[in-house]
């Protein structure tokens, strides 16, 4: 079974998720589909960062137990991961059992800066897992680009200083791209129609704003990047108002400043797409750590009733295709809609496949009206949208309640048929999401056990649910909830074990209130993700 | 068109005597003059000012308080085809929403914000404000405030604005040169209107004494318009100089974000671009 791990660890500011990402490269060239996880705290300089690389025939989502081999860069790496690893080592600094490689008396003797060290234990690494110097010079090239033959020389002293050490299977080739949870959702709202994208920089959001800031030099997108928070979504409705279609990122602290302009949003029916990207809070939390602890914020966000779209995509190719589609919807809705993200989908690396024409529906042509009115009442709750400037009408949107006109009211019947209006469009968005696949059913389809689950634990509850046989069923929409599609998901389940990063079971509490029992709840507040075996031990532990 | 045009049908609440008539019924007048109303968007806040986005019969887009500048500053970038108008109050633009209107005259966005300033909080019937003299007894301040007023103008001009003015309620001529100018401007227009409430903050006798428009003034000069802003520090007596007082030509934010940015989105392109280096 083609199945590896490695890890590659120093301190930060030494380059470890160039590193991991150089591996990571390394192995999809070797024929691997890889998954990255990047641990790394708060800090610029110093601390402990490391990478586990994990190559594999088939697609994983998640890190399973301990790394096969471990580069080293510091002490602190063997420390913590040497364990049951074959430990590669940078031997002028570090003490350890393995193969020694004097990496900074190398990139000494080639008057290399020291970030260079986890070149050469990279080479040392496709020493040890028998890939070719051949496949590792591609990968550098492509990492390094022009930078590459410095890197290649490093890498290759590496390589002959090391030692064979757990020779892996190579077939060169699978080239697909090397995307994270970020680029895929920068990639899909590009695809979905997205004119201008608002984002304050936060992590673990901050990568799209900067992807899409370089994606976008050049071409007719708009990338902005405000005073704060509430400045980004108001600035984002008043793009929406002037038809464009428009995205915001943020994770939950921004995101607490942005709520008066998603009930705005709400209000006002202007669209528009929000990216939501947990990590662990309340308030400051643990900002480069991962967390689903937000599902229940981003599902209440806002005051008073008003209609909206919440995706928690599980993959990489996910992301991609419901970035695409919500983006179309929330303008087809005219609604806010989220992309519910975090850390674990959205910074770490792994192969996917996206289908580059992912086919978009075309909106349908509104016929403009002799006299528009923005809020025109209709059976579906669905006024027709069209942007100022219209000849001889005008567009009045309203934070108030409204009339028709898009004009303050406190009249009775008038506010009731407006807020009644919306609860239809909730209702015509309902039916519309019937047509997509909200829940993903995997593992063993028919398993009397179900493990119930949503977002980025998508890949380790898969692979836990495989080796346990257990059902998979994962919630992608969470809101409008797809109650009729989890059903036939759940037919003939006995029992539910739902698997959140949360402290207070959010999920379970979700389901709980469309009828749905859980007999048992695995939660995480580490702000790490579930390893595979790890999550296998709770399954078992719980299923006792 | 017709001024009356610019007028919607929707009933007027605003008090008997209101400053806001006279600076719904000069914009009405300018913009009958120069747009039509399918080309301006009025953006507005939340206060006694914000209902002017009922009472105009143009687009507008009636947002929350202190938020119109950037919603207003977006829809200028979606559309800068359009006239954007922002009308904000003193309590929304510079309590609420300061950070916003530092920064829409910092970017230099090509709207023009018209500050309805009655120094009182009116919609909420009658509570200090940035603008309010020291010691104002407001409901919630019984005993005076304990803080001295902002004075905006000599802020704007810190923060960059291109085109500072001032007009007075009462005084529908010079605030009808004063607008049609802000609106002309190309750049960020930050008007300030001396806008009397007359439910809760009466200040026309000071005003009435007190303002004047200065003349052989050239707005062009920076130190005569700091002179000018700084004569009136919002408390106590002073001359309080109205009509514009400060100019500059500078190049303004969608001169520089939207350069190059004509065309359509080559979105396979971006996309196939992308994946190339990953
Ligand atoms: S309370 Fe003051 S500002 Fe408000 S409408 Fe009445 S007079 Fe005008």
């Amino acid at each position: 079974m083609k199945d590896i791990s490695v890890c590659i660890g120093g301190q930060a500011g030494e380059g470890i998720n160039k590193a991991g990402l150089l591996l990571a490269r390394i192995l999809s060239y070797s024929g691997y589909r890889i998954y990255m996880y990047y641990d790394y705290p708060s800090l610029i300089r110093g601390g402990h960062n490391y990478a586990v690389i994990r190559g594999s025939a088939d697609e994983r989502g998640a890190v399973s137990g301990s790394p096969d081999i471990v580069c080293a860069l510091d002490q602190e790496t063997v420390r913590r991961h040497g364990g049951k690893s074959a430990v590669i080592f940078d031997s002028d600094v570090v003490k350890a059992e393995g193969t020694a490689i004097p990496a900074t008396t190398i990139i000494g003797e080639e008057k290399s800066p020291p970030i260079a060290r986890n070149t050469v234990l990279i080479g040392a690494f496709c020493r040890a897992a028998g890939i070719p110097p051949e496949i590792m010079e591609d990968a550098i090239r492509h990492e390094f680009g022009k930078k590459a033959d410095g890197n290649i020389r490093l890498a290759l002293r590496g390589y002959h200083a090391g030692e064979e050490v757990m020779p892996i299977e190579v077939s060169p080739g699978n080239g697909l791209p090397i995307l994270t949870g970020n680029d895929a959702i920068a990639l899909g709202l590009i695809r979905g129609g997205l004119d201008a994208y608002v984002s304050y920089p936060m992590t673990p959001s901050s990568s799209i704003l900067h992807t899409m800031a370089t994606l976008a030099e050049g071409t007719p997108l708009l990338v902005i990047h405000p005073e704060n928070e509430i400045a980004v979504i108001t600035m984002a409705l008043g793009l929406s108002y002037a038809g464009k279609k428009v995205a915001v990122g943020t994770s939950g602290g921004g995101f607490c400043l942005m709520n008066e302009g998603v009930s705005l949003a709400g209000m006002a029916e202007q669209p528009v797409v929000i990216v939501m990207a947990m990590r662990p809070g309340p308030s400051t939390g643990m900002p480069t750590y991962s967390s689903q602890g937000d599902l229940g914020f981003v599902l209440h966000a806002g005051h008073g009733e008003f209609p909206r779209l919440v995706v928690a995509p599980g993959t990489v190719a996910e992301a991609y295709e419901w970035s695409a589609r919500i983006l179309h919807l929330a303008w087809q809705f005219q609604i806010p809609a989220f992309i519910l993200s975090d850390k674990n989908l959205g910074e770490h690396p792994a192969s996917a496949a996206i289908d580059l024409e992912f086919p978009m529906p075309v909106p349908s042509a509104i016929s403009i009206p002799q006299t528009y009115h923005r809020y025109c009442s209709t059976p579906d709750g669905i006024s027709p949208f069209i942007p100022p400037p219209l000849k001889g009408n005008v567009v009045k949107v309203n934070s108030y309640t409204h009339d028709e006109q898009g004009i303050t009211t406190e009249d009775p019947d008038t506010a009731s048929v407006a807020a009644v209006k919306l609860i239809r469009k909730g209702a015509a968005l309902e039916q519309q999401m019937g047509h997509f696949g909200c829940v993903e059913v995997e593992g063993v389809i028919d398993a009397p056990v179900a493990l119930v689950c949503f977002g980025s634990t998508a890949g380790v509850c898969r692979e836990a649910g495989e080796r346990l046989g257990l059902r998979v069923v994962r919630v992608i929409v969470l809101e409008p909830f797809p109650l009729a599609q989890l059903g036939t998901s759940l037919r003939g389940v006995e029992e539910i074990i739902v698997v959140e990063e949360n402290a207070t079971g959010q999920l379970n509490t979700l389901l709980r209130t469309y009828g749905y029992r859980s007999s048992r709840r695995i939660g995480s507040v580490s702000g790490r993700p579930f390893g595979v075996s790890e999550l296998v031990l709770r399954i078992q532990e719980v299923l006792q | 068109m017709k001024g009356s045009d610019y007028i919607s049908n929707a009933q007027n609440t605003w008090c008997p005597g209101c400053g806001n008539f006279v600076i719904q019924h000069t914009l009405k007048d300018l913009l009958a003059a120069s747009v039509p109303p399918e080309e301006v968007v009025i953006v507005s806040g939340i206060g006694c000012h914000a209902k002017i986005a009922d009472y105009m019969q143009t687009n507008s887009f009636y947002a929350i308080h202190g938020r119109g500048i950037p919603v207003a500053t977006g829809i200028h970038l979606g559309n800068p085809a359009l006239t954007v108008i922002c009308s904000a109050g003193d309590g929304d633009a510079y309590a609420e929403g300061l950070d916003h209107l530092i920064f829409a005259a910092k970017r230099n966005v090509d709207i023009t914000v018209i500050i309805h300033d009655n120094r009182v909080y009116g919609l909420t019937t009658g509570q200090y404000t940035p603008t309010s003299p020291a010691g104002f007894a407001g409901k919630s301040t019984p005993g005076g405030t304990q803080e001295d007023p902002l004075n905006p103008l000599d802020l704007m001009l810190a923060s960059g604005a291109t085109f500072i003015g001032r007009c007075y309620s009462r005084d529908k001529k010079g605030m009808q040169t004063v607008l049609t100018q802000a609106v002309q401007h190309k750049g960020f227009s930050f008007v300030e209107v001396l806008q009397v409430c007359a439910s809760f903050y009466d200040a026309h006798d000071c005003y009435d004494e007190h303002v004047y428009t200065p003349e052989d003034h050239d707005p062009t000069n920076r130190d005569a318009a700091e002179q000018l802003i700084r004569e009136w520090n919002y408390t106590g007596p002073g001359r309080i100089a109205l009509g514009v007082l400060y100019t500059r030509d500078a190049m303004t934010f969608e001169e520089r974000m939207l350069a190059g940015k004509e065309g359509t989105i080559d979105r396979t392109g971006i996309i196939r671009n992308a994946l190339s280096g990953r």
